[in-house]
């Protein structure tokens, strides 16, 4: 996984009263992490430096904890998140073609972002939408019964 | 006009994606015209999963519940049946009072864990109480932490997340332990893929799950209680947050015993209640070793009791209906009801809550309809990557811990995914493997590295490069893991794999020897060609192919060149006239 893109350029005034609730908290970590988040959409490695330089954490204690769940991303993410489902009940229903529709409409693979910032592409386990199967979410807006087309003519409709 | 009339919108997550959303703001509309002509509410889901979205009205003395209801049908509704009390027949799929299509799917289960969902508005603790919630806190406030286990032991009620220890003995043990600060933690880190009870509980029934914890915390002394749930589930968080907040003011939460929401940040292990714990405290959710027990050394190495979402569920309704009554449901071993959430190539797919002992093929035909399309039903799978499939000749398997466990599969926390004979049992077997491969926390080698192995050999032999000796490689390798793994995820890991090559080994064999997938799932063994009967020469499949391959004229019979044919499969779906065959 590489990190922050160097040229970024990352404000951490503004995570500064989230990271003073967690003083003394050690068992708050991952909550902190996710209000993180939350402000830059990614864990830039300026943040996780002012974490360490505010809370008693070493860098390579939050990155063992940033690298270990599949919700934090060390990367920038789009704007909106394209998460197809690779639930059983999906996969038995042939999901493997909608994301590699979507993969090469958006010409990119799962896990990356299109080079305008606009979508990231991602497989996640199970939305629990089973019986929409196969199933994916563009934003918080849930698609089902989807084949690859009908999973492309979402994207394009989707404003 | 009465207000005696109560319009109920489904508006679980499975009714959200179908669109309940968009029906309910519809029907806000309407109600604004006619403030006094019903009343409306939200409700979760009733586990029929494949009507949604599901509207109730309540009516005087008649009941309905009308399905895949739109826009356009909710407008319907409301002109026919609301203001005019003319029900719209057609539409409905459940009505006690009547014959309607769907009653059979209700009414072939019996509701004890779901007793609330879909029932009553999960925001409202009034509607939960005016169905006996927290009657049972009530009733056990003159009982000894004794008494509550004892019933609880006598119940017969275990652990319905997957491993199926006495919950009775459980507590007890907990309970034992001399110690100011106890806990009590409820798993609701639902990661399996196919597996969605839990949620549906949380998000239809919050305070059923609060009350149980409630009563575990005073068998087992506890203070301070933690619900574990997926960052996957916003609604349910969102519900378990409002409820939490009306206990509180309520004074069923109080300084006494108190309970929090803690997020999960997404991964699998941490189902496993050693690796949870761990993430409570805010480290990597890497698993510990058992001894010391979390009844003994838990959470901040305190006596720390977890227990699942269906479990606690369970407690309120055996502490009101009484265990023996529980009890009577069931086999010897197995007691009470267990929910499914039955999915894949099935005509009914949603939550099934059956008793004890119930045959799967009853879940399976009686209560969900069977496979659609006439298609040969091949195998039911069952524990998700931790389990097996149980093949459709042993289909009259009835639910119980131990007689699941002779068919190779488990119990699990309650997946049921049912495969027609379109399933390329190698295919699930390598989906469940790459899945649980990388789930791995990295801890034991075996679990790290020989579900990779393993995972490339699946991957070979779904492309026609496996060997013959690769299969019994594959057991060998799939019982080092099972022996050499700590916690759960890496000693079941391997099951799908085995219980498939078990049922399923000529399925394999045919990958190997003919480099033929039978099931014509495994994309570099299919092949493809057009019937040039059904062929209207139209291009399209032409216009798509990547390496120039199909030949033909404009509305003149195509044909596939299978030499240079790279078996892409890209001109398939293109096809509108069903054409294109796979062999």
């Amino acid at each position: 996984m590489s990190e922050t893109p160097a040229n970024e350029a990352v404000d951490v005034s503004s995570i500064k009263d989230i990271v003073a609730k967690y003083k003394g908290k050690k068992e708050g970590l991952i909550a902190l992490l996710q209000e993180v988040q939350t402000v830059y959409t990614y864990l830039p490695k300026q943040a996780l430096q002012y974490i360490e330089a505010e809370l008693n954490y070493t860098l390579g204690e939050l990155y063992a904890v940033a690298t270990f769940y599949a919700q934090f991303k060390l990367k920038p993410s789009g704007k909106y998140s394209i998460k197809v489902c690779k639930g059983t009940a999906c996969h038995v229903q042939n999901a493997g073609a909608v994301m590699d529709e979507l993969a090469s409409f958006l010409k990119v693979e799962d896990g990356e972002t299109t080079p305008d910032g606009k979508y990231t592409l991602e497989s996640v386990s199970c939305l629990g939408c089973c019986s929409l199967a196969p199933a994916m979410m563009i934003g918080e807006e849930t698609f089902g019964k989807l084949n690859g087309e009908a999973a492309v003519k979402h994207v394009k409709n989707f404003v | 006009m009465s207000i005696n009339c109560v319009v109920k919108v489904g508006m679980g997550s499975c009714g959200l994606a179908a669109g309940a959303q968009k029906v309910y703001d519809r029907l806000s509309e309407l109600h604004q015209q006619n403030p006094n002509l019903f009343r409306m509410e939200k409700t979760n889901c009733i586990g029929m999963c494949y009507c949604e979205p599901l509207v109730q009205v309540d009516m005087d003395n008649s009941s309905v519940i009308y399905g895949r209801v739109t826009v356009d049908k909710i407008k319907a509704i409301y002109e026919n049946h609301l203001l005019n009390q003319q029900i719209l027949n057609e539409e409905v799929v459940y009505s006690p009072d009547f014959d309607a299509p769907e009653n059979s799917f209700l009414n072939e289960q019996t509701k004890w864990a779901l007793r609330n969902c879909g029932v009553i508005n999960p925001e409202s603790i009034e509607d939960y109480e005016s169905r006996g919630g927290y009657s049972a806190v009530k009733k056990v406030e003159t009982w000894t932490s004794e008494e509550i286990i004892n019933e609880i032991l006598k119940s017969g009620l275990r652990g319905r997340g997957g491993g199926g220890f006495s919950t009775g003995t459980k507590w007890q043990l907990a309970a034992k332990q001399v110690n100011e600060r106890k806990y009590i933690v409820c798993n609701a880190d639902e990661g399996d893929p196919g597996a969605f009870m839990d949620r549906s509980i949380l998000e239809g029934d919050p305070h059923g799950v609060i009350e149980g914890m409630i009563i575990a915390a005073k068998a087992i002394g506890a203070s301070q209680g933690i619900i574990y749930c997926r960052a996957e589930y916003p609604l349910a968080i969102k519900r378990l947050r409002i409820a939490l907040e009306q206990a509180r003011n309520k004074a069923y939460l109080g300084p006494k015993f108190d309970i929090y929401v803690k997020e999960g940040a997404g991964a699998f292990v941490c189902g496993e209640e050693t690796a949870l714990l761990a993430s409570i405290e805010g480290k990597r959710g890497m698993p510990n070793k058992r001894p010391p027990f979390p009844a003994e050394k838990g959470l901040w190495e305190k006596p720390t009791n977890i227990n699942n979402v269906e479990t606690y569920v369970s407690v309120p309704v055996i502490i009101m209906q009484g265990a023996d009554k529980y009890a009577a449901m069931g086999t010897e071993k197995a007691k009470g009801t267990k929910v499914f959430a039955v999915t894949g190539k099935i005509e009914k797919s949603g939550l099934v809550e059956v008793p004890m002992g119930t045959p799967i093929n009853k879940v399976i035909f009686d209560i969900c309809g069977g496979v659609p399309d006439n298609k040969k039903i091949k195998a039911v799978q069952l524990g998700g990557p931790s389990g097996g499939c149980v093949p459709a000749n042993m289909l009259d398997t009835v639910i119980d811990y131990d007689a699941i466990i002779k068919t190779g599969a488990i119990m699990g926390s309650g997946g049921m995914v049912v495969m027609d004979e379109t399933t390329c049992m190698v295919d699930v077997a390598k989906f469940f493997l790459s899945f649980t491969q990388g789930e791995s926390c990295g801890k034991c080698t075996f679990c790290r590295l020989g579900t990779l192995r393993m995972l490339e050999t699946l991957d070979r032999i779904t492309k026609g490069e496996g060997k013959i000796e690769d299969l019994d490689m594959l057991e060998d390798l799939a019982n080092e893991i099972k022996n050499n793994s700590l916690c759960g995820l890496g000693q079941s890991a391997p099951n799908p794999v085995l219980s498939t090559l078990h049922y399923f080994r000529d399925e394999y064999e045919a990958h190997i020897n003919e480099k033929r997938c039978p099931a014509l799932q495994c994309t570099a063994l299919i092949r493809y060609e057009i019937d040039p009967e059904k062929c209207i020469g139209c291009k399209l499949c032409k216009k798509n192919c990547p390496v120039q391959c199909i030949e033909g004229e404009l509305k003149q019979p195509h044909k596939i060149d299978n030499e240079k044919c790279i078996c892409c499969g890209a001109c398939y779906p293109k096809c509108k006239f069903e054409a294109i065959k796979k062999y």
